[in-house]
Formats: C-alpha cells, sequence, structure tokens
C-alpha cells in the first residue's frame, strides 16, 4: 500500500503535514499531523492578565486579532467585566474587515491555485475573458484591453524563467477543468485582490493603529479614543474614511469574490460530493450586537451559537463551555492518563515527543504523531468554520444567511446536501464574507450614532487596577476567528495568571485521533479520496485547503521538564 | 565557497535589460519606475542625487533569487508583507525578487517544494529571508519541516548566501518562542548563522517599509546598510521612538493621560504613565507609521509594547506599568549610545553577540563577499 507526504503543505499557515495510504486509487486513512511548537501557553503563566491579549495575538498573524478579543473576554469574563457599547461595536467592525479581507486573500491566494492553472491562462483569447468577465459581474475592470495586459504580463514573467512562488506546481495536471479565459480571469483577480486587501485593511490601522497585529485591545474595552470634537480621537472624518474603505470592500466581494465563485464551482460540481468529513459542526457564535454580560451569557450574537450533529439541520443543539474535552493519546504530550480527556481549565499538561528523529521519512502514526491535542465536544469530534457557522446560522433561520445560502445553491442547481463537502467549504466561506461585508456600514453607522448620544466610554475603567480583582478568578472567552470556534481558558490568582489554555479552530479541524481512533475533520474528510496522480496529489491540497488551515494557532502548550538542552551553531 | 550572487550580470534566461525592462514589458513607465526610486531613496534617507543610482543599479540587476524560512512563526511578518505599498507585494514578487520558496504563497507544495528550495541553494548567491525563532532544545524537534528540524534547514539554506534577512524580533532575537521560560530553546538567526551577513529587520511584525528599503539598499550599493549593535539598519531603527513621537510635547509640558478615555487621552495627550515604553524603543514607526501611513500604535491611543527591541517580551512587560526613569532627551542618541545600556540589562540572553563588533563583522563581510 502506498502511503503519499505531504510536508510541507503549503498555501496555509504554519507547518502541516499530511500522511495517506492510498489503495486502489483512493485515500483508504489519512493521518494530519501539526510539526512545530512554541509553548506560548507556559509563557504566558504568571504573567499580568492585562498583558495576555498582546501574547496570544502572537499566536497568529495571518488571524490577527482574534486571539486578542478572545483573550480579553476570558480575563472580562473571569473578573465580571462588561465593556461599553462602543468598544463592543469597535471590536465587532475589527473582526468584521479582519473576517472580509481574511476570506478573499484565502481564497485568491491560499486556494484558488488548487482550482486554477496559470499556465492555461497563457492560452487564453482576452477578448472571450472580457465577454465571460461581462457575463458575470458589472465589475469595471473587464475590457479585452485590460486582460491582454494582465496576458502579457504573465506571459512576461513566464518568459524571464523566474517563475518564483508559481514554479513546479502542478500545472497542467488533469484534474484543473477551467478554460483558458476563466483561469485569466482569475489570475487578473488574484493581482486585484492583492492590491485590495492592502487597502481595505487600513481600517485596523484607523482603530488598531496597525495591521497585522493591532494596539488597542483593552481589558476593559479598547484604547482608541472616540472624540467628535478631536483630532486625537476617532471622529467624523475617521469614520468617514472607514465608510469608504468599506465600500470598496463590499463591492469587491459582490462584484468580484462572489461572482468568481459561482463562475469556477460549475466546472468542479463533483467536488460537492468529496471531502465531507465528520459531519459535526460547532459555532460559539460572534458580533454581540448586545452588552455581553459574561461568555456563558453573550446576549444577542448575530452569528448565532450552536451544534449541529450528524448533519441534521433541523435542530440546533445549545452550546455548553464544559463539554469541551482534549485528548492527548496521539499527542507528544502525556497526561497521568493519556486515555482520558481534560478540560481546559484543568489543563495539567506535559510534553513527550515520541515521533522519529529528523530526518524522518515518515510519522508512527500508530502512536503520537502530532503537537496538536484532539479536541472533543461531548467526546464526539466535530468541525469548526464558516460552513459551521453558515450551518448553525441557517439551521437557526438567521434571515442574510438564508437568502444567500439559498441564492447560492439555486444558482448551482443543488440542494442543502451540497454544503457538506471541500465545495460546500469554500463556497460558505463566501457566502459569510458576503454576509459580514453587508455588515460593516450598518454597525460603523450605529458606533457613529451612538457616539453622537454623547457616549465616549470606549473603556469600563472599574476594574484595571489589579486591587479591585479578587483573590481568585476563572473564565472563559470565545471567538469565531474565520477559521472557526476559539476559546481562551483562564485562571488568575493573586493578579497574575496561573494557567491559561487556548483550543484554536485548527485545533478542532487538524486534530489527530484520540483514545477511542476517531480522526479528525481533516482526516475524516480525506478518506475515500480518489488521488489521479500518487506524485501530484492535487485532491489533498483542495480539501484541506478548503478548511483554511492555521497550524501556528493549533499548536497547544508544552511545558518540557528535566530534559537535556542542546545548542546548536549552524555554521 | 558557493557562487556569490553578482549583482550586474545575473543568470541567463532571465533577460538581458533587468528589472527596468522587465517592468516596461508589464506596462510601468520608466517615469514610474523613476517615481519608486524616488520613494525608496526617501525610505533610505539618502540625498537626491543619489536616487540616480538607486534607478542605475535597479534597471541593471536581475531578480535575485529569494528563499523566505518561515520557522516558529505565526505568518505575521508574512502578512506584514503583503502590505507592501511602494513596490507593491505584486510587483516585488513579479518584477524585484525571484521568491523561489515561501510556505505561505508559494503553489507548490511538498516534494515539489522542496525540490524548488533545494535548486535555488544548489545555484548558491540568493537572499534567505528568515520568520520565525528557531528552536534548539532537545535537538530541535519542536520544529519540523519535510521531516527535518529547523535548525538543519537553516544551516543548508544559508550555506552559499548572498546574506539573510531576520525578519521580526522572533527570526532576529527569538521573540515569543523565547520569552521566560522559553520552553523550547527559541534563538535568533545570529545565534545560528556567522558566515554569512545577517540584518535583523525587529518588529511584532516587521514593517514592510523597512523589508523593501533594505533590500533596495542591497541592490543599490551592494552592500549591507549600517547597522547598529543589535544588528539593525541605522536609516530605520537608529531614532528613539520617544524623541520623534507626535505626542512629545505633552510629554515635556507633563499632559499625561491618566485613565483609559479620559480628556487627555481624548486629547492625545502623552501615555507615558500608561506604560508607553516610546522612551526606551528604537524604531521608524512614527514618522514612516503603518499601512501606507494610516497610522501607529500611539496614534491610535496605546503605548508603545517596545517591539523592536531585543527580549522585549520579558523586558517591556508588565506592558501598563509606567517605565521607572526615562533617558534623556537627546534626539541624537542611537541605540549603540543610549538604548543598550537600558536594554542589555533586561536582555542579557542576547547581548553576547551583539555590540561593538557587528559594525566591524559587517565590513569583513562585504570584503568576503566580494571574492
Amino acid at each position: 500500500m502506498a502511503k503519499i507526504v505531504i510536508d510541507p503543505l503549503t498555501r496555509i499557515e504554519g507547518h502541516l503535514r499530511i500522511e495517506a495510504e492510498v489503495s486502489g486509487g483512493k485515500i483508504t486513512e489519512a493521518w494530519s499531523s501539526g510539526t512545530m511548537f512554541r509553548g506560548v501557553e507556559t509563557i504566558l503563566k504568571g504573567r499580568d492578565p492585562r498583558d495576555a491579549w498582546v501574547f496570544t495575538q502572537r499566536i497568529c498573524g495571518v488571524c490577527t486579532t482574534v486571539h486578542a478579543i478572545c483573550s480579553v473576554r476570558a480575563v472580562e469574563d473571569a473578573l465580571g467585566i462588561q465593556v461599553p457599547p462602543n468598544a463592543r461595536m469597535i471590536r465587532n467592525i475589527l473582526e468584521a474587515i479582519q473576517y472580509v479581507q481574511d476570506h478573499v486573500i484565502h481564497f485568491y491566494h491560499l486556494h484558488a491555485l488548487d482550482w486554477v492553472d496559470i499556465v492555461s491562462a497563457l492560452d487564453a483569447d482576452p477578448a472571450k475573458t472580457s465577454q465571460l468577465a461581462q457575463s458575470i459581474s458589472d465589475w469595471p475592470k473587464s475590457s479585452a484591453t485590460y486582460f491582454k495586459g494582465i496576458k502579457e504580463r504573465v506571459a512576461a514573467f513566464v518568459k524571464t524563467g523566474q517563475l518564483g512562488p508559481f514554479g513546479n506546481a502542478y500545472w497542467g495536471h488533469p484534474a484543473y477543468k477551467l478554460p483558458p479565459e476563466a483561469n485569466l480571469m482569475a489570475v487578473a483577480h488574484y493581482l486585484e485582490a492583492l492590491e485590495w486587501q492592502r487597502e481595505v485593511i487600513k481600517a485596523h490601522a484607523i482603530l488598531g493603529g496597525k495591521n497585522p497585529h493591532l494596539q488597542t485591545y483593552l481589558v476593559g474595552g479598547m484604547s482608541c479614543p472616540v472624540d467628535p470634537n478631536s483630532q486625537a480621537g476617532l471622529n467624523a472624518d475617521s469614520i468617514a474614511f472607514l465608510k469608504e474603505l468599506f465600500t470598496k470592500a463590499r463591492e469587491f466581494v459582490e462584484k468580484v469574490y462572489l461572482p468568481d465563485v459561482l463562475a469556477v464551482a460549475p466546472f468542479y460540481l463533483d467536488w460537492a460530493g468529496i471531502g465531507e468529513g465528520l459531519g459535526n459542526f460547532l459555532s460559539f457564535g460572534d458580533f454581540p450586537l448586545t452588552d455581553t454580560r459574561s461568555s456563558d451569557n453573550p446576549g444577542n450574537l448575530f452569528l448565532p451559537r450552536g451544534v449541529i450533529l450528524n448533519r441534521d439541520l433541523s435542530t440546533v443543539h445549545p452550546v455548553d463551555q464544559k463539554a469541551v474535552t482534549e485528548y492527548v493519546t496521539h499527542s507528544w504530550y502525556s497526561y497521568e492518563d493519556d486515555k482520558k480527556p481534560k478540560h481546559p481549565w484543568q489543563g495539567e499538561t506535559r510534553p513527550n515527543y515520541t515521533g522519529p528523529k529528523p530526518p524522518y521519512q515518515y510519522l508512527n502514526t500508530a502512536e503520537k504523531y502530532s503537537w496538536l491535542k484532539a479536541p472533543r465536544y461531548n467526546d464526539q469530534p466535530v468541525e469548526v468554520g464558516p460552513l459551521a457557522r453558515m450551518l448553525v446560522a441557517y439551521a437557526a433561520g438567521h434571515e442574510r444567511v438564508k437568502y444567500w445560502v439559498d441564492a447560492a445553491l439555486a444558482k448551482l442547481g443543488a440542494g442543502p446536501e451540497a454544503l457538506f463537502s471541500t465545495l460546500g467549504r469554500t463556497a460558505a466561506r463566501c457566502i459569510e464574507t458576503v454576509v459580514i461585508a453587508e455588515q460593516l456600514i450598518p454597525w460603523t453607522d450605529e458606533l457613529a450614532a451612538n457616539i453622537g448620544k454623547g457616549d465616549l466610554r470606549v473603556h469600563e475603567q472599574k476594574h484595571w487596577d489589579p486591587s479591585a480583582w479578587p483573590a481568585e478568578a476563572e473564565g472563559w472567552g470565545w471567538t469565531e476567528a474565520p477559521r472557526g470556534a476559539l476559546g481562551h481558558w483562564i485562571r488568575i490568582k493573586s493578579g497574575k495568571i496561573e494557567n491559561y489554555q487556548c483550543i484554536v479552530p485548527t485545533t478542532w479541524n487538524a486534530s489527530p485521533r484520540d483514545a477511542n481512533g476517531r480522526p479528525g475533520a481533516y482526516e475524516a474528510s480525506l478518506a475515500g479520496t480518489e488521488v489521479a496522480d500518487p506524485e501530484k496529489p492535487l485532491e489533498i491540497l483542495r480539501t484541506i485547503h478548503s478548511f483554511d488551515p492555521c497550524i501556528a494557532c493549533a499548536v497547544h502548550l508544552v511545558e518540557p521538564r528535566g530534559r537535556k538542552f542542546k545548542s546548536f551553531r549552524v555554521c | 565557497m558557493a557562487k556569490r550572487w553578482n549583482f550586474t550580470s545575473g543568470p541567463e534566461g532571465v533577460g538581458e535589460g533587468g528589472v527596468l525592462e522587465a517592468l516596461q514589458r508589464k506596462g510601468i513607465s520608466r517615469r514610474e519606475f523613476l517615481k519608486f526610486c524616488a520613494i525608496i531613496g526617501a525610505a533610505l534617507a539618502v540625498p537626491v542625487e543619489g536616487v540616480g543610482k538607486i534607478a542605475e543599479a535597479l534597471a541593471s540587476v536581475k531578480r535575485p533569487p529569494v528563499i523566505w524560512l518561515e520557522f516558529q512563526d505565526c505568518a505575521g511578518c508574512t502578512e506584514s508583507f503583503l502590505r507592501a505599498s511602494r513596490p507593491t507585494v505584486a510587483e516585488i514578487v513579479l518584477d524585484l525578487l525571484s521568491v523561489d520558496y515561501h510556505e505561505t504563497i508559494m503553489a507548490a507544495a511538498g516534494k515539489q517544494a522542496e525540490e524548488a528550495k533545494e535548486a535555488t541553494i544548489k545555484e548558491g548567491g540568493h537572499i534567505v529571508i528568515v520568520e520565525g525563532s528557531i528552536p534548539t532544545k532537545e535537538d530541535g524537534i519542536y520544529c519540523c519541516i519535510g521531516g527535518r528540524t529547523a535548525v538543519e534547514i537553516l544551516k543548508e539554506a544559508t550555506r552559499g548566501a548572498a546574506a539573510v534577512i531576520a525578519v521580526g524580533t522572533c527570526a532576529a532575537y527569538g521573540g515569543l518562542a523565547s520569552a521566560k521560560p522559553n520552553p523550547t530553546g527559541a534563538v535568533g538567526v545570529r545565534d545560528l548563522v556567522n558566515n554569512v551577513p545577517v540584518i535583523n529587520l525587529p518588529g511584532c511584525p516587521v514593517n514592510v517599509v523597512n523589508i523593501t528599503a533594505t533590500v533596495v539598499h542591497y541592490l543599490t550599493y551592494k552592500s549591507l546598510p549600517e547597522l547598529d549593535a543589535w544588528g539593525r539598519p541605522l536609516f530605520a531603527y537608529g531614532k528613539r521612538i520617544h524623541d520623534n513621537c507626535e505626542r512629545r510635547a505633552h510629554f515635556d509640558a507633563g499632559q499625561f493621560v491618566e485613565s483609559w478615555g479620559d480628556e487627555g487621552h481624548r486629547k492625545g495627550w502623552c501615555l507615558y504613565l500608561m506604560g508607553c515604553k516610546g522612551p526606551e524603543t528604537y524604531s521608524n514607526c512614527p514618522t514612516v507609521r503603518w499601512n501606507e501611513g494610516t497610522n501607529w500604535p500611539v496614534g491610535a491611543g496605546h503605548g508603545c509594547v517596545g517591539c523592536t527591541q531585543p527580549g522585549f517580551w520579558d523586558a517591556m512587560t508588565p506592558f501598563y506599568r509606567r517605565l521607572p526613569k526615562v533617558p534623556g532627551f537627546s534626539v541624537e542618541s542611537t541605540a549603540d549610545d543610549v538604548g543598550l545600556g537600558l536594554t542589555a540589562v533586561a536582555a542579557v540572553g542576547v547581548a553576547a553577540h551583539a555590540a561593538g563588533s557587528v559594525l566591524r563583522r559587517k565590513s569583513e563581510k562585504i570584503e568576503e563577499s566580494k571574492e
């Protein structure tokens, strides 16, 4: 039986390795391994809880901001802090534009090359490309001259013989199905999206000082002052700047991203039946539209909280954070009993690397094989991410989600069952982007209106000084990161962090097997997939990329004890 | 010694006309090109007559191959790189450099990705950009790519390289993963690489303006920019934030923010009492700002956290604690004169390979690379 290894699995955040057994041209079993580890949670121990968000934000620079929000919410939950409305609204706006920008980058720069053959674009007729583009959207950059220019640019680039990041890929693979004109259009939009993402994320600089790694979060609120009568605070000019950026953001999503997904999908409809995975979905929900009293009682959430089991869209189960546990049976850590899972507040963790000594060819997948733990909900593996959120919202009757999901399915002539797939994940991400992009301006107007009422508060203040804190406290923070449900669990003692644990979207999705041998979402979704050429396993990339992996996020705590330290000098 | 990159004649098959011709083929006019050179010149603080030299160098140079390695990283520096505007990331990738390996953006995966990297290394003379720290504990098993440790990969990739650019504080000094208790034995590039010039561009993340300017400086002058004791280019890290801060006048006037959202906060007063680390931090943040000059952390009402300084995760925390004393006000001081003494106290782990020797080593390396 042949074993395929993809390492590094590129066009993701972080270091992911996939091993898959192939028999008769089909994957029989797959293993997902995170191969990098830093120990952020260990580093947090003993520090000031108000500093934690600065550290945790660095868990990931692709999903920048989300670990900051989650962290301040965890501390606020522990200390019983309710942030002022302005802070809640600013956080929603920051996270919303993060979704929109990050999802577009994922589609064009990380995922598209699984479906788009750049080399084939060189055969495209610019006039026909223009016709195609104009038939799906009224986006202005669509003339034959424009596409001719793009084609010439690509041709000149190829002619240099230095293909840079586009070299040595799977170009010409039989699984690429798009006509040359669609490929050329996608290449043009790849380049346009590069410009666009840089522009729209300036909203983070306005409200957060910079992007990546914003710097205005605070336990208890935000540090960006609001004051219509000051040039140092958020005023009418900054609101106008935000709205200008958000108009551009929404326009690109509705006139380029959505039409592209709907135009490409019909060529790959077979992928609506591939890559399903677990059939269980979890969403913590996000974007509180009312004041949050606690993490268990977050108020009215724009994207709802819930669990869907066994593809059953008729029931949305409530979420209880106490039902979250993690196994280390197949992870390079040890518990007293490796077969029993633990809740994050219990949080006792020891590293136990038992993998092969590098350089290695294969991992020992029968034993421990990843730096990721295996989180479970009610002891079940679940999938998180845009598909989970859209399914929970759809099943809960969310008006805008239902409208866009139904519209997309109608356009593709498919039923809701098509969503449980690789293509479904990619489509759900796009639909979510449309739904969130619609909210950017209304939410900014809401903030402006609240400021207009004379409410200039951005911070709670009462609990800023640790002398106002109880001797001991515990709490949890929740976020829906672009990649899925994110939770931080904290215990505070005498004003310091006693314990900190993160369970991150990709930990759920890229999880290794648990004590009962149940695979995680990646592993389950690859089983049964046909691989045309084991030397060029494009099919594996398609499904794994449909989850939008973020491995730096996913890797967990470690606490090395008594291991020998060996230092190196390379040259 | 492996073949060094020759900046005036490059490999075959790239076209004879260099970057300018490549740009012109893509519809970029000579005027636009010169404008770009002028902007870069401004970033590098070269006199106007120097702009012609930049243009000349870029017009004749071929696209130097780059291998971008990610180790214990968060991809934040990669994301920052994607925000490049002058030139844009598309221009960097298509017209200026040949980014032959970069896990986050490259089309190839697995075996094919590794082969692309090996081919570039074999040719030699490439630039290695490193993002993220390198774990050294337990034989390096805390970061493996393609079944090999980060330590091994770095060793292989830097052999025969023209230069290494460590982007972000993790690659430069160990950064986040090396914060106490440094569970994985994380270190920066200079702790491991000592026979290739290493330029540090710290920041969390690095500001892309500084990557662009460093690369262009290298292409233009065929040498490294002058570095301070921490291996940072003086053109970007030569001045203290506090001395260039837009809120400095409020510090001098004794006008301070005292609680979040108070009147002083809304009016843009000094954040010193809220823990701002600007008085101990060297960076061009206040002048180049972020996201095409849109804003910077102090401009958005939060203190500087000192992210360009070695060991800042330990030396600058708790972030909201006021600095015990503010060093002298001289705007002429560089980190070597003032900041070194302050930061070295808290960053002893990084101090070993710094100070004094760096400038001398740099000039030796340039001589070596001319062989």
